[in-house]
């Protein structure tokens, strides 16, 4: 069953989001699903970076009035 | 020998070649793939200087990288060497010389001056109070958080003996160790990116 979680990263700036998602990222399951929650202007651009960069699904991303969500859905690379 | 014969032996000699040529250039092929896949995902920085805010973008960029999937190997020589130690008295056993390295250089992240506009450490204290402030992290989390990333760091044997700094002297990190040049071009020469900050 997919698993569906939340991870609130307001107020954090550079690098810390990424580094709190990589984080949380290494505990789930794949196919599991996660939305972040972030103020961060310059992650709207970053989650997108570290999806292609990590291989993660970027399901959905909202950006607005200073608040970006993020749906990521896990998806383990291959070797 | 006739003619038909000639032709047969000519035909199995040009299919054996063909074959081996086949094999060989897979084979290279196969090498080359693995260089660049194994090189697009690594990160090399050599971090020289022991700045306070050359520091930051340092660790910045190596807990970034990591965060991104990077294997991220890290360098420290001459200045930044000193930058690793902690806070706190010098080991015994040195000589005067070293002594005054010691003096000059201090340890812990708090104490490395700014670059630009340190004013005797009041633009580092306003610096760390807009950090604060804005929730911007700290250099220690920083490396706290490259340590946790599997950032690997390796540390100038010739900069450590040259400063007479201990290896008790440094912070405490899991995956640190003591290398020279070669190790370190031997880890750039494997990254795609190389940084000297």
């Amino acid at each position: 069953m997919t698993n569906v979680s939340e991870i609130d990263l307001t107020g954090m700036k550079c690098p810390m989001p990424i580094v709190h998602l990589t984080k949380l990222m290494k505990t789930l399951d794949d196919g599991d699903e996660v939305t972040a929650f972030a103020t961060d202007p310059a992650f709207c651009l970053d989650v997108e970076a570290w999806c292609k960069r990590t291989g993660h699904e970027l399901v959905e991303l909202v950006n607005s009035e200073n608040r970006v969500s993020a749906k990521i859905c896990k998806t383990e690379t291959q070797e | 020998m006739s003619h038909f014969q000639c032709e047969q032996i000519m035909t199995d000699l040009l299919a054996e070649t063909t074959v081996d040529r086949t094999a060989e250039l897979a084979r290279r092929v196969d090498a080359l793939e693995r260089r660049l896949t194994s090189k697009e995902n690594t990160l090399s920085l050599v971090v020289f200087s022991n700045e306070f805010d050359k520091l930051m973008a340092a660790f910045t960029i190596a807990t970034g990288a990591a965060a991104c999937g990077m294997k991220v190997s890290m360098f420290f020589t001459f200045w930044a060497t000193a930058a690793l130690k902690k806070q706190g008295r010098q080991a015994g056993g040195k000589s005067i010389v070293e002594r005054m390295f010691g003096w000059i250089l201090p340890g812990g992240f708090k104490k490395q001056k700014l670059s630009k506009l340190d004013m005797a450490g009041m633009g580092r204290w306003m610096m760390g109070r807009e950090m604060d402030r804005k929730n911007i992290a700290s250099l220690e989390e920083l490396v706290a958080s490259a340590d946790e990333l599997g950032v690997q760091i390796g540390v100038c044997e010739m900069a450590m003996s040259l400063m007479g700094i201990r290896p008790e002297e440094l912070i405490n990190y899991s995956d640190l160790d003591y290398c020279g040049v070669a190790t370190m071009l031997d880890r750039s020469s494997e990254s795609n990116t190389t940084l000297f900050i």
